[in-house]
């Protein structure tokens, strides 16, 4: 599952900064026409004199959507339910393109995520293509480009997955610093022998958490940790005067001038390997670093090299550059804490992100406005 | 040993040093620092049983440093006719005979608010833990599971869970100024309702527990709250109920904790502490839906140096007979 803000300290230059394009209703309304093999283009619009287009069920009843990858069975389930639904990773890599091309006509939404989005490839296989609905609120895996060209109608998940990628965030921190699963292992192991067993382990109170993009996730994060006495200090491409939190205009500064670094912004072009060696060395023996963004924020080749030498204090990771697979080398570690991209995996928030999915579509295939739109 | 050295006829704060009884363990992190200001009386040390040796060398002794859970019974005051201070290293001083030390007069002090942070931060993080299954994932991701089984169970949101905290103390309070944070509403038990207090009070436990989805044991053992959290409390909590201790095993009754967790009647625990660490029950070994951690809420050096402080404060204090900083009250 994902994290990260959308519109964070760095919104990818192409992206609009005003309101997205107005869907093209004209050939949107000759598509659905063709597709449930009407008249066509020969339906006259509308007068003003009739009453408005009911939502029907036949709206989404007729709409063709791919899902990318079985990300969530209650999206899946009411995915069957609802639409025509193409189960893309049903087919075997190397039919997928026939497959794409045998249903090329149906299909006018993809609903993508954090593991298999909508890229060139695919947008290109699909000349219906309407909406891409995204699981998610990255964009990364969206080739957003492309669906600016066709005019293809994008929508994420902003906001309801912000509390509990900002409460992992926290709760990754602390697992990092006072070594709780390592405790939890010693424990299962049967190695806890006497009363008086202890280790020190890093207070996490009071600290200084320097946060990489202050959108609402980094925020949501900001606004936990001070509660913990925490010292707030952040980057982003520009300074946000409404906070009290100190800025740093260079990564690096932030990262020598906290205790806990946590990546917390969108994955562009610009924030690739955002955290590197550099940073790494700045952050030092005694920092920590919690990536709750994507795994190629950080370079992860590097990142391995510092915790094994010594020169990175601690890691607590959501992400990773080449999920599923982790760096096995980090398995022996005590000092990181590694989890399979949960970050807004809980019942509550994927089923709001499906509800939010669902209700785009709706909202696309009976021309209203969608709930959350990005294009 | 010669016995001059371990009497204590010389005047305290003069030239000698004053003379605590010590029970060990001393943290090695305490030694240096203790042992330019006070001098040790160190049982262990001798060959005499722990009695004769009182009986030879600690009639004097006017305080006692208790730096780890050593029981400080009846059957030990005893032995310390000029006792009149009892230091302890820890929080909760249920080890501590506090009925019989009032009986003779005897104060009691404990770490203060040393631990404070930390054990609050260790609730937390246990509750974060358990909703979102971080250890478990953890274990998931090293196995390498991952690519293998694909993505691990679903967790549950912490933001708008009702947490029930039992002991509305510094440690109650911290928890709960944190979990706010997270968007949690907190609910409370504690001897008394506080008027300061906005947090809604419940005065029976059970009840308590029925309107909470997180119960947080933050309280001192005493015989009223041993067993806190029974069955009845587990049951009212509910199937989807969280159980987070950082307070003493015994506040718990374990065995019940086991079978409600084995029938599904509660949804998950986080255990710092076990009612006979440091045995753990064997069937929790195996559950995925509960953290387990062997005593290790304030074993950070901020708290072992604030500790310290509080220590030598108390023992300074005592010394020069001006009030004790921390005092346990009841």
């Amino acid at each position: 599952m994902w994290c990260g803000a959308s519109n964070s300290c760095f919104p990818n230059p192409e992206l609009p900064r005003l309101p997205p394009a107005p869907a093209r209703p004209n050939q949107a309304r000759r598509r659905r026409a063709r597709n449930r093999g009407q008249e066509g283009d020969q339906n006259p619009k509308p007068s003003s004199s009739l009453p408005p287009p009911q939502p029907s069920p036949l709206a989404m009843e007729s709409l063709g959507v791919l899902l990318t990858y079985p990300m969530d069975s209650y999206l899946e389930e009411e995915l069957g339910k609802r639409c025509k639904l193409f189960r893309l990773w049903e087919t075997p890599p190397e039919k997928r393109q026939e497959f794409l091309r045998v249903n090329a006509a149906s299909i006018r939404a993809v609903v993508g995520s954090t593991a298999v989005g909508a890229d060139a490839e695919t947008i290109d296989a699909l000349p219906a293509l309407e909406i891409v609905a995204s699981f998610s609120v990255g964009l990364d895996k969206v080739d957003l480009a492309k669906c600016r060209e066709r005019g293809i109608r994008v929508t994420n998940t902003p906001d309801v997955l912000t509390d509990d990628v900002a409460d992992l965030a926290i709760g990754l921190a602390i697992a990092t610093m006072r070594r709780i699963p390592e405790a939890d292992r010693y424990v299962r192991n049967g190695a806890w022998k006497s009363k008086g067993d202890y280790k020190l382990s890093s207070k996490f109170s009071g600290k200084t958490v320097g946060i990489i993009g202050l959108g609402r996730i980094g925020l949501a994060i900001a606004k936990r940790a001070e509660a913990f006495g925490c010292l707030i200090s952040y980057f982003s491409r520009s300074e946000k005067p409404q906070t009290n939190y100190k800025y740093y205009s260079s990564v690096i500064d932030l990262a020598s001038n906290c205790h806990v670094l946590i990546v917390a912004c969108a994955l562009t072009e610009e924030t690739r390997h955002i955290v590197d060696r550099e940073v790494i060395d700045a952050l030092g023996p005694n920092g920590v670093l919690v990536n709750i963004g994507r795994g190629p924020h950080v370079d992860e080749p590097e990142l391995v090299a510092a915790l094994l030498e010594g020169r990175l204090g601690g890691a607590g990771l959501d992400v990773f550059e080449h999920e599923p697979h982790v760096p096995e080398q980090l398995f022996g570690l005590e000092n990181v804490v590694l989890v399979p991209h949960v970050g807004s995996s809980t019942w509550e928030t994927c089923k709001a992100m499906a509800d939010l999915v669902l209700g785009n579509l709706e909202a696309h295939v009976t021309n209203k406005p969608l709930l959350t739109p990005v294009l | 040993m010669s016995v001059e050295n371990h009497t204590a006829e010389t005047p305290a704060g003069e030239r000698e040093l004053p003379l605590v009884l010590l029970l060990p363990p001393l943290f090695p992190h305490f030694h240096v620092a203790l042992t330019h200001k006070f001098r040790f009386l160190k049982p262990w040390e001798s060959p005499l049983p722990r009695e004769e040796f009182l009986a030879a060398h600690a009639c004097a002794v006017r305080a006692l440093l208790c730096s780890g859970p050593t029981p400080v019974d009846a059957e030990l005051l005893a032995c310390l006719p000029r006792l009149e201070l009892v230091v302890a290293s820890s929080a909760g001083v249920n080890h501590i005979d506090v009925a019989a030390c009032r009986r003779r007069g005897i104060a009691i002090t404990n770490a203060g608010n040393a631990f404070t942070d930390d054990v609050a931060d260790y609730a937390v993080a246990l509750l974060i833990d358990v909703l979102h299954k971080i250890s478990a994932s953890d274990r998931y991701v090293r196995r390498g599971l991952w690519p293998i089984k694909g993505d691990h169970p679903l967790g549950r949101k912490l933001g708008g869970k009702r947490v029930g905290v039992i002991g509305l103390g510094s440690i109650g309070s911290a928890v709960a100024r944190r979990l706010e944070a997270f968007g949690c509403t907190i609910l409370y038990h504690s001897r008394r309702k506080k008027p300061s207090v906005s947090h809604q009070f419940f005065s029976n436990v059970t009840d308590l527990a029925a309107e909470s989805d997180v119960l947080v044991t933050t309280c001192t053992l005493t015989a009223e709250t041993h067993h806190i959290i029974d069955r009845e409390v587990m049951l009212a909590l509910g199937k989807d109920g969280i159980i987070i201790n950082v307070g003493r095993g015994a506040l718990v009754d374990e065995k019940e904790l086991v079978r409600c967790l084995m029938e599904g009647e509660i949804g998950g625990a986080g255990l710092d502490v076990f009612e006979n660490e440091p045995v753990v029950p064997q069937e929790l070994l195996h559950m995925d839906n509960v953290v387990l951690t062997h005593h290790q809420a304030v074993f950070t050096p901020e708290s072992f140096h604030g500790l310290l402080e509080v220590v030598m404060g108390n023992l300074e204090a005592f010394f020069s007979n001006r009030p004790l900083p921390t005092p346990v009250s009841e």
